[in-house]
């Protein structure tokens, strides 16, 4: 019968005991153990959160990557393309200058040579002049006084041959 | 492979400092109990009984399973070797503690109360109040007083919370030191029992709420595994029957109970005093149903309480009892007692080794029907 009857001090000793035991645990020691695993529990969800995400964005970034090189490959095609363009303008542009120039020289020569011819012609007909006042000096036997009328008069006449040349 | 050499490495440093503990206590317990020399006539005289006696088995069990004032560990050549426990009573007014050593040579121990008068107490051998102590009145009638002695079950009850205590303080030291860090040690052998509390016990059973019920839940989970665990250990200052004793689970199931019902919703008392889904005359004129769940309500705690105490206490009879069958065999022979020696040795472990196993179940079992009523109490809505 004692087996089965509650004896008082025990109920009384019982009751304090566990009282304090679960006050204790649930005051100083479970809020600590819950607590920490809870959070450890969150940290290692995160975790792993933080590496999935990590790995789509390392797909992201590949993928990125990928398209980088891609535009970094069509921009060298560009670029090149436009190199090319810009060297073969240039190289009509100099073409197109050196004929300018050489063109331009051309004229200019022919300038001068024209200007050369003139200044030539012109030696020679003041050399005719003289040549011609010497041999008609000689031929007239006297010395013609080579005074302003005479020269005029025969440069009048030279002009003249001169422009029956030019119709001619 | 590592890991069982970790285990073998854990549980030897752990048994080698418990068993430097039980050392300590031991010779410190028998240093300060062990009985004086007593007159050589006197020695005679306890053999001379111990032969005629023999072994009373069921004396033996029954000394076990139940309370006592001292804490018998052994007998060697005579001499009772023990811990005598503080008696405390109350008693029309005063409160009287001493020793129950003193009850050992005659049973009656005098004192005096404040006014000086004498004051009797007794341990009765027999009638109503056997084994207690009773305060024997001046007419010879016996009183039972409030008796709060620090008895064998109160002893390893303290000593029990004692070290569930320590244990729990250890492991929230290292859950702050560590941190959110891998557990270890202590740490590590208790963390998966609090998360099967709380993930297998808890969740399931109360659902949303379970955060306010965990603390209980891991306190009684811990206290009864511990108690059962440490019941299970046959050398002082463990191997007290104490989860096997009905005021202890008693007090355990009344815990469940108040707070099943101080924390009970509206839709838990709904449910008891206007149970939906039966027909009204079950309720109406004679209200069979609000009765039966009421009832319910306390039958609840007493078959936690029963279960609990039977189960343990079965098993340290049983245990017991394979001990004993070597004596009571020896008795008749030298020979039948060798051999039963064999046979019972390996009976025990067999019934060790299931009360280890009971030891977690019992414990499992009570955590888990208290979160089963717990989650009653919480619930809110139909479904």
């Amino acid at each position: 019968m004692e087996l089965i009857t509650p004896d008082f001090g025990l109920l009384f000793w019982m009751t304090l005991a566990f009282g304090i035991v679960f006050f204790v645990l649930a005051k100083f020691a479970l809020p600590v153990i819950n607590g920490m695993l809870k959070k450890r529990e969150e940290e290692i969800n995160n975790a792993l959160e933080l590496a999935e995400r990590t790995h789509k964005e390392m797909e992201q970034l590949q993928a990125n990557n990928e398209q980088l090189l891609q535009q970094a490959r069509e921009e060298r095609t560009k670029m090149l393309n436009e190199a090319k363009q810009i060297s073969d303008k240039f190289i009509e542009e100099a073409k197109a200058k050196a004929n300018e120039e050489k063109d331009r020289i051309i004229e200019n020569a022919k300038e001068i040579i024209e200007h050369e011819k003139m200044a030539a012609t012109i030696e020679v007909k003041n050399q005719i002049a003289d040549i011609s006042i010497k041999v008609a000096e000689k031929i007239i036997g006297k010395a013609l006084e080579s005074d302003k009328e005479q020269l005029d008069y025969i440069n009048r006449l030279l002009k003249e041959i001169e422009d029956k040349n030019k119709i001619q | 492979m590592n890991k069982v050499k970790y285990i073998t490495n854990y549980l030897s440093n752990y048994l080698l400092r418990y068993a430097l503990l039980v050392c300590f206590i031991i010779l410190m317990g028998v240093s300060s109990f062990a009985e004086p020399a007593q007159q050589s006539d006197e020695i005679d005289e306890i053999e001379i009984e111990i032969e005629e006696e023999g072994l009373n088995a069921g004396e033996l069990i029954f000394d076990h399973i139940l309370d006592s004032y001292d804490w018998h560990i052994c007998t060697w050549k005579g001499k009772h070797i023990g811990v005598y426990l503080p008696i405390i009573v109350y008693s029309e007014g005063e409160f009287y503690i001493f020793s129950s050593k003193h009850f050992h040579h005659e049973n009656q121990y005098y004192t005096q109360d404040r006014n000086g008068d004498e004051v009797v107490f007794e341990i009765p051998d027999e009638g109503k109040y056997e084994g207690k102590v009773v305060r024997v009145m001046s007419d010879g009638t016996q009183i039972r007083p409030f008796d709060i002695s620090i008895t064998k079950t109160v002893c390893g009850l303290l000593i029990s919370c004692t070290l569930l205590i320590v244990v729990f303080l250890l492991v929230a030291k290292g859950y702050r030191q560590r941190g959110e860090k891998a557990p270890k040690g202590l740490q590590a052998l208790i963390e998966p029992l609090i998360l099967y509390v709380r993930d297998d016990i808890a969740k399931p059973n109360i659902g949303k709420d379970y955060d306010k019920y965990l603390p209980y839940l891991i306190t009684v989970f811990f206290f009864i595994f511990f108690n059962n665990i440490l019941g299970l250990i046959p050398f002082f200052p463990f191997g007290a029957n104490i989860t096997g004793n009905i005021a202890v689970t008693a007090v355990l199931a009344l815990f469940t109970f108040f707070i099943t019902n101080l924390t009970g919703k509206k839709h838990y008392y709904e449910d008891i005093f206007n149970t939906p889904g039966v027909p009204w005359w079950l309720k109406f004129p004679l209200p069979l149903m609000p009765i039966i769940e009421v009832v319910g309500c306390f039958i609840k705690p007493v078959v936690l309480a029963i279960r609990l105490f039977a189960n343990i206490t079965a098993g340290h009879i049983v245990l017991l009892g394979f001990v004993s069958m070597i004596f009571i065999v020896g008795e008749m022979s030298a020979w039948a007692g060798a051999g039963m020696s064999v046979l019972s040795l390996i009976l025990s472990i067999f019934a060790d080794c299931l009360e280890l196993l009971v030891a977690y179940i019992q414990a499992y079992v009570f955590t888990l029907l208290s979160a089963i009523y717990f989650g009653m109490a919480a619930k809110e809505v139909h479904h």
